[in-house]
């Protein structure tokens, strides 16, 4: 049996958590919501992130604007996917959510913008 | 040099005015002109890129851009007034707003009733006292987040950061992500001043030490900065000798606190808080001078815009009464004074009218320090009314408890409310 504590990155709460591990068998404890558990229990198996930065606009004033993995990715390929984030760039008009890149660096997810160029 | 008049002034479009334009359009006033000094609506979180925004507001984890966009948009939809490119120079106790664009040139506004909202800015480093020249490569967090999120500029290959607020920590994960080395964070408290989930996120993730009670002693360079010397400091903050470590590096970020922008407000005569460098306000955000209210982080610093925009949205609120209910009676009791008790660093409110007592009233609170296992009291005129257990509470997160109505009713003659860590 193996105890981890952790701090829950979910919200600002910043709950500690502390994870169980039995074989299969995870519990986690110290959450005040259930996307704490979620949270301690991805951690300890499938670390993930979401990964935020910024790229060029091409045709707009807006010089740059803001892209996010429109769901969190593997921890280990946060570099991979920034490595694609650097060599793109976007065609304005843009609008929030709109599909930058599919699939970004093989994790399935897609990059999406999360600010607007005209 | 045109004037005009309009019922609700709005000084700063970011998240605290933009929530207040719409709580107050939405309470009924139609007349609300928000002025920008920007050249977009949104404020900071235009620049503050990554998530974690929002979860309160929108049950959903959003980035600042997009956070900023639903309430600029839909400020947009209502057709609320507002003026980008555009600096208030000047605020006076009639609530005479003088401001300049360069459409308008130097113009006034005669409001009704004016909601200040200009947020805060950055600690930079001349309120420091760091010894060595001024060379090019020191920047403040934000400085350095704008220009790498918004011009795409990279302020530096190795850099150290000075400070662990969030802004610190924020950056500290975005020049590591855009290929920077981050060598260390030092921080001069013993406990960081971000929050927790910023630590693990931004320093635990990428293998960035964190030295808490350490500090900047020297800056090496004269064009350009070649490294910085950090050390251990003591109980009262005074480096310990023997300590010092060199860290050769390009850039110096700091992330030392941020201090409300109040020049307006202390320009009009409003009473200032000085533990939070923001208005003295009672219950309903009124400052000493009725009909002007402050909200967001030009109030007190907050750690999380939801609660911006939760205090905005009633700033607006009672500012579209005050203009709705023109020429109500002045209050005839005088105000319940709160006080800060043991740990409890400021209040905000820092009193209560029980005339604008409608439901719970919601104190926000700092404590001074890091504590395990406490009770956060309520006490009226001194005796317990009621108190919260804590696991922990720290400077770096802002805490609430809420004084019940019935409470109040209870005891209408109490004169001071304290916030504080109650015994056991």
């Amino acid at each position: 049996m193996e105890k981890k504590e952790l701090t829950c990155i979910n919200c600002p709460m910043g709950c500690q958590l502390t994870v169980t591990i039995d074989g299969k068998y995870i519990t986690v404890t110290g959450n005040t919501c259930p996307r704490g558990e979620d949270y301690a229990k991805k951690e300890v198996t499938d670390p993930r992130r979401i990964v935020t930065s910024s790229v060029p606009v091409r045709g707009s004033e807006t010089k740059r604007i803001s892209v996010k993995t429109k769901t969190d990715i593997p921890k280990g390929k946060i570099f991979d996917v920034m490595e694609v984030i650097k060599k793109t760039t976007v065609n304005a008009p843009i609008e929030i959510g709109d599909v930058v890149c599919e699939n970004v660096a093989d994790t399935g997810v897609q990059l999406v913008a999360t600010q607007r160029a005209k | 040099m045109y004037c005009r008049n309009v019922d609700i002034a709005i000084i700063g479009g970011g998240p605290a005015g933009l929530a207040a334009a719409l709580a107050a359009r939405e309470a009924g006033v139609q007349d609300v002109l928000i002025l920008e000094r920007d050249t977009k609506l949104g404020g900071i979180l235009n620049q503050c890129i990554h998530n974690g925004f929002g979860l309160h507001t929108f049950k959903e984890e959003l980035t600042g851009p997009e956070y900023a966009a639903r309430f600029a948009d839909r400020v947009i939809a209502e057709g609320i007034e507002y003026k980008l490119g555009t600096m208030v120079v000047d605020l006076s106790k009639d609530k005479t707003i003088t401001a300049m664009n360069r459409e308008d040139g130097m113009f006034t506004i005669k409001a009704k009733a004016v909601i200040l909202a200009m947020g805060c800015r950055e600690r930079p480093r001349g309120a420091l006292g760091i010894p060595g020249f001024r060379p090019a490569g020191i920047f403040s967090a934000g400085t350095a987040q704008r220009f790498v999120n918004i011009e795409g500029i990279m302020p530096g290959k190795e850099v150290v950061i000075l400070g662990s607020g969030d802004i610190g920590l924020i950056m500290a994960r975005r020049m590591t992500l855009e290929g920077a080395k981050v060598k260390v964070v030092a921080e001069l408290m013993p406990y960081s001043g971000g929050l927790k989930r910023n630590i693990v996120q931004c320093l635990n993730d990428y293998g960035i030490p964190l030295k808490l009670s350490h500090t900047v002693v020297d800056i090496k360079g004269k064009e350009r900065v070649e490294g910085v010397t950090i050390a251990q400091v003591d109980a009262k903050n005074k480096p310990i000798p023997g300590t010092e470590e060199f860290y050769a590096c390009d850039t110096l970020l700091l992330s030392c606190g941020l201090i409300p922008e109040n020049e307006l407000t202390t320009g009009a005569g409003i009473e200032m808080n000085p533990v939070t460098s923001g208005a003295v306000v009672d219950n309903s955000l009124e400052t000493s001078i009725p009909g002007i209210y402050a909200c967001g982080n030009v109030l007190h610093v907050h750690d999380l815009v939801d609660y911006v925009s939760e205090e905005a949205g009633n700033a607006g609120r009672n500012a579209a009464k005050f203009v709705l209910d023109a020429g109500r009676e002045e209050a005839g009791s005088d105000p319940i004074i709160m006080k800060t008790g043991k740990g409890v660093r400021y209040t905000v409110p820092s009193k209560i009218c029980r005339e604008k007592v409608e439901k719970d009233v919601l104190v926000r609170f700092r404590v001074d320090n890091v504590y395990k296992d406490v009770k956060l009291g309520i006490f009226f005129d001194g005796e317990l009314v009621r108190s919260v257990k804590k696991r922990t509470v720290a400077p770096g997160e802002m805490e609430e408890l809420r004084i019940r109505k019935e409470e109040l009713d209870k005891f209408p003659d109490v004169r001071e409310i304290t916030v504080g860590f109650a015994e056991d």
